[in-house]
């Protein structure tokens, strides 16, 4: 990539980025005005010996979008995964240091894994539908919790599936299955099947990856609606979906979090200068 | 050559050559048992000859061909035939001659040679009969109570009309015989357990003696009942009897309610053949065998084998998918599940034989036994569950084909994408949540593969059941109309055991042939149809998981 991008381009690059902002309603953030949802404080994750993540310390606002943004394997995913505790399930995987969601540490002796994880919901890179009807893959995890009531799961269903704009497609079809949507109808189900139990934290790994450009435009749009009730963590691989729709975005490089503030400011004047290098798409 | 070699063409040859060859004989295979298991029930002329014996007598023939063969006329004259010098080959006939309580053998080999012109005379007469095999003759004149009824053209029929009538008396008697009386018998038996139990436990005084003794009274006054009107009906049954003209000029009488049924070969179109064929192989589908099993039908032995698969799926199912979701999912990976791992992948290997010494060591002594001094001590010392009986084959061919079953979990469950996993535990699930409400359902096609290859396997065992509850004639179905309906401890039959009695275990093999090869035929089908459902099983579930699961 070192070799598309010369010194003479970068300053186009740069006000080509400024332009993502152009006529946007963005204002400038900053995190010590916001609500504070999940400090991250000096977390190591091991896996083995390897050290996956070093040192990581973050704030995570309140009902704002946090993009996560890096090359492959710098471990954004990986600690996206630390918020549900997902790792967990990593046979050889070590964490130290802490993650405070409103102040309790999720890693703390006694904390119950699947009650965490109803308030910090996740959706995955590929939408992974449950072989069910795509009513009861909205239940799902309601049912879980021992909501079995046809008005209540009726209700939910339907404001869930209204939430991610999918109801008017397949308000019809609530009784076939899942698998019968198409690929962005699926991540839309996933995003309804997670927001039904309504948690406060919603993680989103890669969500439109898998996507074509139509579909992917849509889960962006929805995005911007979800953060007014969720705090919404992202990570991503394409910066202009970075720029697009976040309002915070982390750098990660090698596990390290290399530069974190306000999307508008990360994107036009970076302090650092590896950000810069990344996102002028000069990194190599 | 060498640019035809280094083609590649001669290994396609090679492979599709190995394809041909198994193709060719698996349905080399079914020909030869759909030929010669079908063939058995088409009503094949009856020739009517003469033939010179050795002794230079002349005997009349009248028999089905079976078979015609050609020797060379050297290995006859060594033999000790006379035959001319110039002739080389010999054709040998194999006549099936029937009447066998008449000449002592039903099937006799004649050489060509000194065989006479062949005649079909429209008036020769089969019948099949309840005992002694088939009768062939000609009808000179019918009999009721002795006196002639009917002679000549005459005779056709009325011993048609007539054996419709003792069959269905025969039908009664069956009736009467099987169900009525076996109740009764089933009750009477029943009587005897519950005074046994009562005086095991200590607690049968005068009055329950007496209730007990009543209960009998009224069983046997029905069964007295019962058989006063049987009597009636066998002295009816055997009223008509029909004089034959067999081969050489002898009259002999018959019975008409030794008869099953009666057909004149020589004098049927070829629709009424045809439909002879369809009754003769519906009677062998669902008749009951007679004269130790070379006669009659498979009904029950089909029966058995259906009941004994079911009743293993049944337990090899729940057994093998939970056995595999905890090595799978819950246990420990390491080298102790790797040795459990190999030890059950070898169990499919192990000799199905010593499966059958297990099950009749362990399960029908050892459990069977302990379930009898546990639960049914007022029948010993006679065993209920502890002797080889439907149950302990079906449980012992489930251990047979645990494996194949927790084989085929275990990789239905591995092939589960990680992430559908991963999106049930991130809404909050327990392992057990996902587990059961997401994994499994999804490895539900994989564990339909692994049931019907066990059934492939179950149905088509016969060793380790010889050992374990299959027997050659088993007096009752193991279903029936007597609480609690599925008996588990009866002993069955088995279309496999059946194949093997009748083929090598009977008095008169060349009646049998035909036999075996309609039974395997009918196995064969059997396993085909028992795979077919469950295909259609699965794929119907793969049909509902269709765009996640393999």
């Amino acid at each position: 990539m070192n070799q598309i991008a010369t010194p003479e381009a970068t300053a186009p690059v740069r006000s080509m980025n400024a332009g993502l902002f152009d006529g946007s309603s963005r204002e400038h953030l900053s995190i010590e005005d916001e609500v504070i949802a999940i400090t991250v404080d000096k977390l190591d994750l091991y896996y083995g010996a390897d050290r996956a993540l070093k040192s990581v310390s973050m704030k995570i606002p309140s009902k704002r979008v946090t993009a996560f943004i890096g090359p492959s394997g710098c471990g954004k995913s990986t600690l996206l995964r630390c918020f549900n505790r997902m790792n967990d399930l990593v046979d050889n995987c070590r964490i130290e240091g802490s993650i405070n969601l409103h102040g309790e540490n999720i890693y703390a002796k006694g904390v119950d894994v699947a009650e965490l994880r109803r308030r910090i919901g996740m959706v995955f890179q590929k939408p992974n539908p449950f072989p069910k009807t795509i009513y009861e893959n909205v239940a799902y995890g309601l049912r879980l919790q021992g909501v079995n009531d046809k008005q209540v799961l009726d209700e939910v269903v339907e404001r869930s599936l209204k939430g991610v704009a999918l109801w008017d497609e397949v308000k019809d079809r609530l009784q076939s299955n899942a698998f019968g949507l198409s690929g962005g109808q699926q991540q839309r189900l996933v995003i309804a099947r997670a927001i039904a139990i309504e948690p406060e934290v919603l993680l989103l790994d890669e969500p439109t990856s898998a996507l074509d450009p139509i579909s992917t435009a849509k889960i962006e749009e929805l995005i911007e609606e979800l953060k007014e009730q969720f705090t919404i963590i992202i990570v991503t691989h394409n910066m202009q979906q970075a720029a697009r729709v976040s309002d915070f975005t982390a750098y990660m490089y090698l596990g390290e979090l290399i530069e974190f503030s306000d999307t508008r400011k990360l994107f036009v004047s970076p302090d650092q200068k590896a950000t810069e290098d990344y996102i002028t798409g000069r990194y190599g | 050559m060498k640019q035809w070699w280094k083609s590649g063409a001669p290994w396609i040859w090679l492979n599709g050559g190995a394809v041909s060859i198994s193709i060719i004989m698996v349905f080399g295979l079914l020909a030869l048992i759909l030929v010669r298991g079908f063939g058995h029930f088409w009503p094949h002329s009856l020739v009517s000859t003469t033939y010179v014996q050795p002794n230079g007598e002349q005997v009349e023939v009248i028999g089905q061909l079976r078979k015609s063969e050609t020797l060379t006329a050297q290995s006859l004259r060594d033999a000790g035939l006379k035959l001319p010098e110039e002739q080389r080959l010999v054709t040998r006939h194999l006549f099936k001659l029937a009447n066998r309580d008449v000449t002592g053998r039903d099937f006799s080999y004649m050489v060509e040679n000194f065989l006479g012109e062949w005649t079909y005379p429209k008036d020769i007469t089969a019948f099949e009969r309840r005992e002694w095999g088939d009768f062939y003759g000609q009808p000179l004149r019918l009999l009721e109570r002795g006196e002639v009824v009917a002679s000549g053209d005459g005779v056709w029929p009325a011993l048609q009309e007539r054996l419709q009538r003792s069959n269905r008396i025969f039908d009664e008697v069956r009736k009467i015989e099987r169900v009525e009386i076996g109740n009764i018998n089933f009750r009477l038996e029943r009587v005897r357990l519950d005074q046994r139990r009562a005086e095991l436990r200590g607690e049968l005084n005068d009055a329950l003696r007496a209730q007990f003794d009543e209960r009998r009274r009224a069983l046997n006054t029905e069964y007295e009942e019962l058989q006063e009107r049987l009597n009636a009906l066998i002295a009816d049954m055997r009223r008509d009897a029909v004089v034959m003209r067999v081969a050489g000029g002898k009259e002999v009488t018959v019975g008409l309610n030794t008869i099953v049924k009666a057909w004149q070969p020589n004098n049927m179109s070829v629709i009424a053949k045809v439909g002879f064929y369809i009754e003769a192989f519906y009677d062998f589908m669902f008749g009951f065998p007679r004269e130790a099993n070379t006669e009659g039908g498979i009904f029950p032995a089909i029966f058995g084998t259906v009941v004994m698969v079911l009743v293993m799926s049944i337990i090899v199912t729940p057994f093998g998918v939970l056995a595999a979701i905890y090595l799978r999912e819950y246990a420990k990976q390491g080298p102790l599940l790797k040795a459990i791992r190999i030890s059950v992948y070898n169990l499919a290997g192990v000799p199905s034989i010593v499966f059958g010494v297990f099950g009749l060591g362990f399960f029908v002594y050892v459990l069977g036994g302990a379930i009898d001094s546990a639960f049914y001590p007022e029948a010993l010392p006679a065993p209920t569950f502890g002797t080889p009986g439907l149950f302990w084959a079906s449980l012992t061919l489930a251990l047979l084909t645990l494996p194949v079953v927790i084989v085929s979990t275990e990789e239905g469950l591995s092939r589960i994408p990680s992430t559908i996993r991963m999106g049930s535990l991130a809404l909050g699930a327990t392992k057990g949540e996902t587990l059961w409400k997401v994994v499994v359902p999804l490895a539900t096609p994989a564990m339909m593969t692994g049931l019907i290859l066990a059934i492939a396997r179950a149905a088509g065992e016969v060793a380790p059941l010889m050992l374990v509850g299959v027997v050659k004639l088993a007096p009752t179905l193991p279903i029936d109309g007597n609480f609690p309906f599925i008996h588990l401890e009866r002993k069955i039959m088995h279309l496999g055991f059946h194949i093997y009695d009748v083929g090598f275990q009977s008095p008169h093999a060349e009646a049998a042939e035909a036999l075996v090869y309609a039974t395997a035929l009918i196995l064969v089908l059997l396993i085909v149809l028992l795979n077919l459902s469950a295909i259609s099983i699965r794929n119907h579930l793969r049909e509902k998981f269709r765009a996640e699961s393999d």
